[in-house]
Protein backbone atom coordinates (compact mmCIF):
# COMPACT_ATOMS: atom_id res chain seq x y z
CA UNK A 1 0.00 0.00 0.00
CA UNK A 2 1.21 3.46 -1.11
CA UNK A 3 0.92 6.91 0.46
CA UNK A 4 -2.46 7.36 2.95
CA UNK A 5 -3.50 10.98 3.54
CA UNK A 6 -2.83 11.23 7.56
CA UNK A 7 -6.27 11.65 9.28
CA UNK A 8 -8.32 10.95 6.18
CA UNK A 9 -11.61 8.73 6.44
CA UNK A 10 -14.05 10.09 3.83
CA UNK A 11 -17.51 9.09 2.95
CA UNK A 12 -18.50 5.80 1.95
CA UNK A 13 -21.12 4.61 -0.84
CA UNK A 14 -22.72 2.02 -0.54
CA UNK A 15 -21.82 -0.57 -2.34
CA UNK A 16 -24.47 -1.66 -4.42
CA UNK A 17 -23.55 1.70 -6.85
CA UNK A 18 -19.61 1.09 -6.10
CA UNK A 19 -19.22 -1.28 -8.63
CA UNK A 20 -20.85 1.44 -11.40
CA UNK A 21 -18.58 4.24 -10.50
CA UNK A 22 -15.21 4.57 -12.01
CA UNK A 23 -12.37 5.51 -10.25
CA UNK A 24 -11.66 8.93 -9.20
CA UNK A 25 -15.70 9.62 -9.68
CA UNK A 26 -18.41 10.17 -7.07
CA UNK A 27 -21.85 10.43 -7.72
CA UNK A 28 -24.23 13.21 -7.44
CA UNK A 29 -27.70 13.55 -7.37
CA UNK A 30 -28.10 16.93 -9.13
CA UNK A 31 -26.91 18.32 -12.41
CA UNK A 32 -23.61 20.39 -12.26
CA UNK A 33 -22.99 22.60 -15.40
CA UNK A 34 -19.93 22.74 -17.19
CA UNK A 35 -19.62 25.05 -20.35
CA UNK A 36 -16.73 26.77 -21.55
CA UNK A 37 -18.64 29.98 -22.30
CA UNK A 38 -22.27 31.32 -22.48
CA UNK A 39 -24.86 29.43 -23.01
CA UNK A 40 -26.25 29.84 -26.48
CA UNK A 41 -30.56 30.30 -26.90
CA UNK A 42 -31.06 28.12 -30.33
CA UNK A 43 -34.21 28.75 -32.37
CA UNK A 44 -35.72 25.58 -33.42
CA UNK A 45 -37.28 26.89 -36.70
CA UNK A 46 -33.32 27.70 -38.16
CA UNK A 47 -31.83 24.65 -36.21
CA UNK A 48 -30.98 21.39 -38.66
CA UNK A 49 -28.58 18.61 -37.92
CA UNK A 50 -26.04 17.41 -40.72
CA UNK A 51 -24.14 14.43 -41.35
CA UNK A 52 -21.08 15.77 -43.39
CA UNK A 53 -17.61 14.93 -44.57
CA UNK A 54 -16.99 11.79 -46.15
CA UNK A 55 -19.95 10.82 -47.40
CA UNK A 56 -21.90 10.50 -51.34
CA UNK A 57 -24.74 12.32 -50.06
CA UNK A 58 -25.04 14.59 -47.03
CA UNK A 59 -28.19 14.52 -44.91
CA UNK A 60 -29.82 17.34 -42.91
CA UNK A 61 -32.99 17.17 -41.14
CA UNK A 62 -34.96 20.14 -39.95
CA UNK A 63 -36.02 19.89 -36.63
CA UNK A 64 -39.42 18.84 -37.56
CA UNK A 65 -37.72 16.19 -39.73
CA UNK A 66 -35.98 15.12 -37.19
CA UNK A 67 -38.39 14.60 -34.48
CA UNK A 68 -40.29 12.57 -36.35
CA UNK A 69 -37.43 10.15 -36.45
CA UNK A 70 -37.73 6.74 -34.45
CA UNK A 71 -36.47 7.21 -30.85
CA UNK A 72 -35.36 5.29 -28.36
CA UNK A 73 -35.19 5.75 -24.66
CA UNK A 74 -31.88 5.24 -22.82
CA UNK A 75 -31.05 5.22 -19.23
CA UNK A 76 -27.45 5.65 -18.50
CA UNK A 77 -24.67 6.49 -15.69
CA UNK A 78 -22.56 9.48 -16.94
CA UNK A 79 -19.37 10.79 -16.04
CA UNK A 80 -18.13 14.09 -15.91
CA UNK A 81 -13.73 14.42 -16.21
CA UNK A 82 -14.32 17.21 -13.06
CA UNK A 83 -14.96 13.88 -11.13
CA UNK A 84 -19.36 13.42 -10.91
CA UNK A 85 -20.90 10.81 -12.17
CA UNK A 86 -24.88 10.68 -12.03
CA UNK A 87 -26.29 7.05 -12.08
CA UNK A 88 -29.84 6.06 -13.98
CA UNK A 89 -30.21 9.41 -16.11
CA UNK A 90 -32.96 8.91 -18.73
CA UNK A 91 -33.22 10.40 -21.92
CA UNK A 92 -34.90 10.33 -25.39
CA UNK A 93 -33.37 10.77 -28.28
CA UNK A 94 -32.42 9.06 -31.95
CA UNK A 95 -29.53 6.51 -32.09
CA UNK A 96 -26.70 7.35 -34.30
CA UNK A 97 -27.36 4.55 -35.95
CA UNK A 98 -30.33 5.23 -37.08
CA UNK A 99 -29.16 8.64 -38.51
CA UNK A 100 -26.34 6.51 -39.98
CA UNK A 101 -28.67 4.54 -41.73
CA UNK A 102 -27.84 3.65 -45.40
CA UNK A 103 -24.27 5.42 -45.27
CA UNK A 104 -21.47 4.23 -46.30
CA UNK A 105 -18.14 5.78 -45.73
CA UNK A 106 -14.59 5.17 -45.94
CA UNK A 107 -14.04 7.61 -42.45
CA UNK A 108 -12.92 5.91 -39.06
CA UNK A 109 -13.22 9.20 -37.17
CA UNK A 110 -15.75 11.70 -36.42
CA UNK A 111 -16.07 15.37 -35.36
CA UNK A 112 -18.80 16.24 -33.63
CA UNK A 113 -19.72 19.99 -33.66
CA UNK A 114 -22.21 22.31 -31.97
CA UNK A 115 -23.46 25.74 -31.86
CA UNK A 116 -20.97 28.12 -31.05
CA UNK A 117 -17.92 26.88 -32.14
CA UNK A 118 -17.55 23.31 -29.88
CA UNK A 119 -16.43 20.47 -31.22
CA UNK A 120 -15.69 17.33 -30.29
CA UNK A 121 -13.79 14.24 -31.41
CA UNK A 122 -15.13 10.39 -31.51
CA UNK A 123 -14.21 7.25 -33.35
CA UNK A 124 -16.71 6.00 -36.01
CA UNK A 125 -16.86 3.29 -33.48
CA UNK A 126 -17.43 4.76 -30.63
CA UNK A 127 -20.66 6.34 -32.06
CA UNK A 128 -21.98 3.68 -33.67
CA UNK A 129 -23.22 0.04 -32.72
CA UNK A 130 -25.80 1.15 -30.12
CA UNK A 131 -23.33 3.45 -28.38
CA UNK A 132 -24.67 7.02 -29.04
CA UNK A 133 -27.49 8.69 -29.45
CA UNK A 134 -28.98 12.78 -30.47
CA UNK A 135 -30.94 13.06 -27.24
CA UNK A 136 -33.62 16.40 -27.12
CA UNK A 137 -35.21 14.94 -23.73
CA UNK A 138 -34.06 14.48 -20.20
CA UNK A 139 -36.41 12.79 -17.34
CA UNK A 140 -39.41 13.58 -20.14
CA UNK A 141 -38.91 17.17 -20.34
CA UNK A 142 -37.62 18.95 -23.17
CA UNK A 143 -33.71 19.40 -22.30
CA UNK A 144 -33.08 22.57 -20.59
CA UNK A 145 -30.36 25.15 -22.38
CA UNK A 146 -27.98 25.27 -19.58
CA UNK A 147 -27.44 21.08 -20.11
CA UNK A 148 -27.40 21.59 -24.08
CA UNK A 149 -31.18 21.80 -25.32
CA UNK A 150 -32.66 21.83 -27.50
CA UNK A 151 -30.36 18.65 -28.43
CA UNK A 152 -27.34 17.13 -27.22
CA UNK A 153 -24.98 14.33 -28.15
CA UNK A 154 -25.21 11.67 -26.07
CA UNK A 155 -21.96 9.12 -25.29
CA UNK A 156 -22.33 7.90 -22.12
CA UNK A 157 -19.91 5.43 -21.75
CA UNK A 158 -17.02 8.04 -22.71
CA UNK A 159 -16.40 11.04 -19.91
CA UNK A 160 -19.65 13.29 -20.68
CA UNK A 161 -17.69 16.22 -22.47
CA UNK A 162 -17.70 13.96 -25.52
CA UNK A 163 -21.62 14.00 -25.21
CA UNK A 164 -21.55 17.68 -26.78
CA UNK A 165 -24.10 20.41 -25.80
CA UNK A 166 -26.04 22.28 -28.47
CA UNK A 167 -25.34 19.89 -31.16
CA UNK A 168 -25.60 20.48 -34.86
CA UNK A 169 -24.10 17.13 -36.85
CA UNK A 170 -21.38 15.07 -37.38
CA UNK A 171 -18.39 15.26 -39.81
CA UNK A 172 -17.26 11.99 -40.85
CA UNK A 173 -13.50 11.95 -41.39
CA UNK A 174 -10.53 9.65 -42.54
CA UNK A 175 -7.69 11.01 -39.89
CA UNK A 176 -8.49 12.64 -36.50
CA UNK A 177 -8.41 15.93 -35.68
CA UNK A 178 -8.80 16.80 -31.63
CA UNK A 179 -11.74 18.84 -30.70
CA UNK A 180 -12.00 21.47 -28.62
CA UNK A 181 -11.16 20.12 -24.92
CA UNK A 182 -8.67 17.69 -27.04
CA UNK A 183 -6.99 20.31 -27.57
CA UNK A 184 -6.64 21.92 -24.15
CA UNK A 185 -5.24 19.32 -22.31
CA UNK A 186 -7.91 16.47 -22.22
CA UNK A 187 -7.69 12.84 -23.87
CA UNK A 188 -8.07 11.99 -27.02
CA UNK A 189 -10.70 9.02 -26.08
CA UNK A 190 -12.07 9.66 -22.55
CA UNK A 191 -12.89 6.45 -20.96
CA UNK A 192 -13.58 6.68 -17.55
CA UNK A 193 -13.17 3.50 -16.69
CA UNK A 194 -9.19 3.64 -18.06
CA UNK A 195 -9.15 6.84 -16.29
CA UNK A 196 -8.28 8.66 -19.48
CA UNK A 197 -8.74 12.48 -18.19
CA UNK A 198 -5.79 14.36 -19.67
CA UNK A 199 -3.19 14.01 -22.07
CA UNK A 200 -0.67 10.76 -21.62
CA UNK A 201 -3.35 9.37 -19.21
CA UNK B 1 3.72 24.69 -18.51
CA UNK B 2 0.59 23.48 -20.14
CA UNK B 3 2.39 21.68 -23.24
CA UNK B 4 4.56 19.69 -21.26
CA UNK B 5 1.45 17.61 -20.73
CA UNK B 6 1.54 16.35 -24.20
CA UNK B 7 4.94 15.01 -23.51
CA UNK B 8 3.74 11.90 -20.82
CA UNK B 9 1.10 11.26 -18.36
CA UNK B 10 0.11 14.21 -15.58
CA UNK B 11 1.96 12.44 -12.78
CA UNK B 12 0.72 12.07 -9.34
CA UNK B 13 3.57 14.26 -6.99
CA UNK B 14 3.26 15.28 -3.55
CA UNK B 15 2.99 18.71 -1.84
CA UNK B 16 4.24 19.25 1.31
CA UNK B 17 2.36 22.02 3.22
CA UNK B 18 3.82 24.63 4.15
CA UNK B 19 1.70 27.59 5.00
CA UNK B 20 -2.31 28.49 5.70
CA UNK B 21 -3.52 31.76 5.00
CA UNK B 22 -7.25 32.01 6.62
CA UNK B 23 -8.46 34.31 4.53
CA UNK B 24 -12.48 33.73 5.47
CA UNK B 25 -14.13 31.79 8.45
CA UNK B 26 -14.84 29.17 6.16
CA UNK B 27 -12.10 29.88 3.18
CA UNK B 28 -8.34 29.38 3.33
CA UNK B 29 -5.70 29.56 0.96
CA UNK B 30 -2.83 26.22 1.73
CA UNK B 31 0.37 27.65 0.47
CA UNK B 32 2.20 23.59 -1.32
CA UNK B 33 5.89 23.29 -1.89
CA UNK B 34 6.00 21.28 -4.74
CA UNK B 35 9.84 19.99 -5.89
CA UNK B 36 8.79 18.60 -9.28
CA UNK B 37 6.40 21.20 -9.91
CA UNK B 38 7.12 22.12 -13.59
CA UNK B 39 4.52 25.63 -13.76
CA UNK B 40 1.21 26.70 -14.49
CA UNK B 41 -0.45 29.30 -16.17
CA UNK B 42 -2.88 31.54 -14.88
CA UNK B 43 -6.01 30.42 -14.34
CA UNK B 44 -5.50 26.63 -14.83
CA UNK B 45 -6.20 23.95 -11.58
CA UNK B 46 -4.97 21.08 -9.75
CA UNK B 47 -6.64 17.91 -9.08
CA UNK B 48 -5.71 16.32 -4.98
CA UNK B 49 -6.61 13.50 -4.56
CA UNK B 50 -6.76 11.60 -0.82
CA UNK B 51 -6.52 8.07 0.32
CA UNK B 52 -7.80 6.39 3.30
CA UNK B 53 -6.32 3.87 5.44
CA UNK B 54 -8.24 0.98 4.02
CA UNK B 55 -7.32 2.35 0.68
CA UNK B 56 -10.81 4.27 -0.58
CA UNK B 57 -9.84 7.45 -2.23
CA UNK B 58 -11.76 10.48 -3.17
CA UNK B 59 -10.62 13.28 -5.97
CA UNK B 60 -11.47 16.46 -6.66
CA UNK B 61 -10.67 19.77 -8.64
CA UNK B 62 -9.22 22.66 -6.81
CA UNK B 63 -7.85 26.08 -8.75
CA UNK B 64 -4.63 27.56 -8.36
CA UNK B 65 -4.68 30.61 -6.74
CA UNK B 66 -1.15 31.50 -6.98
CA UNK B 67 0.41 33.19 -9.98
CA UNK B 68 2.92 31.27 -11.96
CA UNK B 69 6.00 33.66 -10.70
CA UNK B 70 5.48 32.47 -6.99
CA UNK B 71 7.36 29.53 -5.92
CA UNK B 72 4.90 27.87 -3.64
CA UNK B 73 1.97 26.59 -5.36
CA UNK B 74 -1.61 27.89 -3.39
CA UNK B 75 -4.95 26.66 -3.34
CA UNK B 76 -7.80 28.62 -1.84
CA UNK B 77 -10.47 26.01 -0.61
CA UNK B 78 -13.49 26.84 0.70
CA UNK B 79 -14.97 24.01 3.26
CA UNK B 80 -18.26 22.87 2.81
CA UNK B 81 -19.37 21.27 6.00
CA UNK B 82 -21.40 18.36 4.07
CA UNK B 83 -18.66 17.71 1.41
CA UNK B 84 -16.13 14.80 1.49
CA UNK B 85 -12.71 16.65 0.37
CA UNK B 86 -12.76 20.22 1.90
CA UNK B 87 -13.36 20.02 5.22
CA UNK B 88 -10.44 17.39 5.21
CA UNK B 89 -8.28 20.42 3.72
CA UNK B 90 -9.79 23.02 5.56
CA UNK B 91 -9.21 21.43 9.07
CA UNK B 92 -7.78 18.46 9.03
CA UNK B 93 -4.35 19.07 6.89
CA UNK B 94 -1.55 20.45 9.08
CA UNK B 95 1.58 22.13 8.11
CA UNK B 96 4.10 19.25 7.04
CA UNK B 97 1.40 16.85 6.27
CA UNK B 98 2.15 15.70 2.46
CA UNK B 99 -1.14 15.81 -0.12
CA UNK B 100 -1.08 14.33 -3.45
CA UNK B 101 -2.03 16.12 -6.74
CA UNK B 102 -1.28 16.63 -10.35
CA UNK B 103 -1.62 19.40 -12.65
CA UNK B 104 -2.09 21.60 -13.63
CA UNK B 105 -4.81 21.02 -16.11
CA UNK B 106 -6.86 23.17 -18.22
CA UNK B 107 -5.74 25.01 -21.47
CA UNK B 108 -8.53 27.20 -22.27
CA UNK B 109 -9.46 29.36 -19.02
CA UNK B 110 -5.92 30.57 -18.87
CA UNK B 111 -4.66 34.93 -18.80
CA UNK B 112 -1.27 35.16 -19.90
CA UNK B 113 0.03 38.62 -19.27
CA UNK B 114 1.23 40.59 -22.36
CA UNK B 115 -2.06 40.08 -23.48
CA UNK B 116 -3.20 44.03 -24.08
CA UNK B 117 -6.77 43.81 -24.54
CA UNK B 118 -8.70 44.94 -21.37
CA UNK B 119 -9.48 42.31 -19.47
CA UNK B 120 -12.44 41.81 -17.30
CA UNK B 121 -12.85 39.34 -14.44
CA UNK B 122 -16.63 38.00 -12.99
CA UNK B 123 -15.86 36.16 -9.74
CA UNK B 124 -18.64 34.86 -7.51
CA UNK B 125 -17.16 33.23 -4.15
CA UNK B 126 -14.55 31.11 -4.25
CA UNK B 127 -15.00 31.46 -7.71
CA UNK B 128 -12.88 34.64 -7.78
CA UNK B 129 -9.93 32.26 -7.12
CA UNK B 130 -8.64 31.65 -10.79
CA UNK B 131 -9.22 34.99 -11.04
CA UNK B 132 -6.88 36.31 -8.42
CA UNK B 133 -4.17 34.12 -9.63
CA UNK B 134 -4.85 35.86 -12.92
CA UNK B 135 -4.58 39.17 -11.22
CA UNK B 136 -1.59 38.23 -9.10
CA UNK B 137 0.00 37.51 -12.55
CA UNK B 138 -0.72 40.61 -14.09
CA UNK B 139 1.05 42.49 -10.86
CA UNK B 140 4.04 40.04 -10.72
CA UNK B 141 4.44 40.75 -14.75
CA UNK B 142 4.38 44.49 -14.14
CA UNK B 143 1.59 43.97 -17.39
CA UNK B 144 -0.29 47.19 -18.16
CA UNK B 145 -3.68 45.58 -19.61
CA UNK B 146 -6.20 47.20 -17.82
CA UNK B 147 -7.90 45.34 -15.84
CA UNK B 148 -11.54 45.26 -14.15
CA UNK B 149 -12.69 42.59 -11.19
CA UNK B 150 -16.68 42.66 -10.39
CA UNK B 151 -16.85 40.29 -7.45
CA UNK B 152 -19.98 39.00 -5.72
CA UNK B 153 -19.83 37.59 -2.45
CA UNK B 154 -22.50 36.99 -0.07
CA UNK B 155 -21.08 39.28 3.04
CA UNK B 156 -18.54 41.54 3.99
CA UNK B 157 -17.06 38.98 6.10
CA UNK B 158 -17.05 36.36 2.61
CA UNK B 159 -15.18 38.19 0.25
CA UNK B 160 -11.89 36.53 -0.67
CA UNK B 161 -8.61 38.31 -0.36
CA UNK B 162 -10.15 41.27 0.83
CA UNK B 163 -6.74 43.12 1.94
CA UNK B 164 -4.89 42.09 -1.03
CA UNK B 165 -7.67 43.33 -3.59
CA UNK B 166 -7.22 46.85 -1.61
CA UNK B 167 -4.06 46.85 -2.28
CA UNK B 168 -4.05 45.78 -6.14
CA UNK B 169 -6.66 48.55 -6.48
CA UNK B 170 -4.42 51.26 -5.02
CA UNK B 171 -1.20 50.61 -6.97
CA UNK B 172 -0.71 52.82 -10.08
CA UNK B 173 -1.82 51.11 -13.09
CA UNK B 174 -4.12 49.16 -10.57
CA UNK B 175 -6.93 47.17 -11.22
CA UNK B 176 -10.08 48.53 -10.79
CA UNK B 177 -12.32 46.03 -7.85
CA UNK B 178 -16.00 46.52 -7.77
CA UNK B 179 -17.75 44.98 -5.06
CA UNK B 180 -21.10 43.59 -4.51
CA UNK B 181 -22.63 41.68 -1.75
CA UNK B 182 -25.78 39.78 -2.20
CA UNK B 183 -26.79 39.51 1.69
CA UNK B 184 -25.64 42.52 3.73
CA UNK B 185 -26.00 45.83 3.31
CA UNK B 186 -23.21 46.95 6.15
CA UNK B 187 -22.99 50.31 7.24
CA UNK B 188 -20.98 52.67 5.34
CA UNK B 189 -20.78 50.47 2.15
CA UNK B 190 -20.99 52.74 -0.78
CA UNK B 191 -20.45 49.96 -3.47
CA UNK B 192 -23.26 47.57 -4.80
CA UNK B 193 -25.53 45.47 -2.66
CA UNK B 194 -27.72 43.43 -5.13
CA UNK B 195 -27.11 40.32 -7.54
CA UNK B 196 -25.47 41.61 -10.98
CA UNK B 197 -27.72 42.82 -13.25
CA UNK B 198 -27.89 44.61 -16.38
CA UNK B 199 -27.33 48.01 -14.75
CA UNK B 200 -24.61 46.88 -12.67
CA UNK B 201 -23.22 45.18 -16.07
CA UNK B 202 -23.36 48.72 -17.96
CA UNK B 203 -21.64 50.33 -15.04
CA UNK B 204 -18.64 48.25 -14.74
CA UNK B 205 -17.96 46.22 -17.99
CA UNK B 206 -15.52 47.95 -20.66
CA UNK B 207 -17.32 49.20 -23.75
CA UNK B 208 -17.67 45.98 -26.25
CA UNK B 209 -15.53 48.02 -29.36
CA UNK B 210 -12.66 47.70 -27.06
CA UNK B 211 -12.85 43.99 -27.37
CA UNK B 212 -12.00 42.71 -23.56
CA UNK B 213 -11.36 39.61 -22.75
CA UNK B 214 -14.04 38.25 -20.10
CA UNK B 215 -13.32 35.36 -17.71
CA UNK B 216 -16.30 34.74 -15.52
CA UNK B 217 -16.27 31.99 -12.29
CA UNK B 218 -18.28 31.03 -10.17
CA UNK B 219 -21.72 29.10 -9.42
CA UNK B 220 -23.38 28.07 -12.33
CA UNK B 221 -26.55 30.16 -11.89
CA UNK B 222 -24.37 33.52 -11.33
CA UNK B 223 -22.47 32.41 -14.30
CA UNK B 224 -25.43 31.50 -16.08
CA UNK B 225 -26.65 35.20 -15.36
CA UNK B 226 -23.53 37.37 -16.10
CA UNK B 227 -22.78 35.49 -19.23
CA UNK B 228 -26.09 35.81 -20.94
CA UNK B 229 -26.42 39.49 -19.37
CA UNK B 230 -22.63 39.89 -21.91
CA UNK B 231 -24.30 38.25 -24.70
CA UNK B 232 -27.37 40.03 -24.60
CA UNK B 233 -25.40 44.06 -24.55
CA UNK B 234 -23.61 42.36 -27.96
CA UNK B 235 -20.42 40.91 -26.26
CA UNK B 236 -19.21 37.96 -28.95
CA UNK B 237 -20.08 34.35 -26.95
CA UNK B 238 -16.35 33.29 -27.75
CA UNK B 239 -14.78 36.93 -26.12
CA UNK B 240 -16.52 35.03 -22.83
CA UNK B 241 -14.64 32.03 -20.98
CA UNK B 242 -16.79 30.67 -17.97
CA UNK B 243 -15.83 28.47 -15.35
CA UNK B 244 -18.58 26.79 -13.07
CA UNK B 245 -19.18 24.75 -10.23
CA UNK B 246 -21.97 23.24 -10.08
CA UNK B 247 -24.91 23.53 -7.17
CA UNK B 248 -23.59 20.36 -6.09
CA UNK B 249 -20.55 22.10 -4.40
CA UNK B 250 -22.12 20.65 -1.49
CA UNK B 251 -20.02 17.40 -2.60
CA UNK B 252 -17.03 18.83 -3.03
Amino acid sequence: MGFISRGFRGKRRDTASSSRVPPGQYVVTDWPVLSAGPTPRVNVDQWTFSIEGEIDAPKRWTWKEFTALTTENITKDIHCVTKWSKLDTSWKGVSVDTLMDGVDTAAEFTTVFSDGGYTTNLTLDDITGGKAWVAYEFDGQPLHPEHGGPVRFLVPHLYFWKSAKWVRGIRLQKEEHPGFWESNGYHIRGDPWLEQRYWGD
Amino acid sequence: MAGTALLGRLAWQFGTLADIVQETPRVASLYFDIPEWQGHLAGQHVDVRLTADDGYVAERSYSIASPPEDRRVALTVERLEDGEVSPYLVGELRLGDKLELRGPIGGYFVWRAGEDRPLFLIGGGSGVVPLMAMLRHRERMKSKAPTRLLYSSRTLADIIYRQELDGLASAVDGVAVYHTLTREKPEGWTSFTRRVDEAMMQEVAWPKEQMPAVYICGPTTFVEAAASLLVSMGYPPLSIKTERFGATGGSA
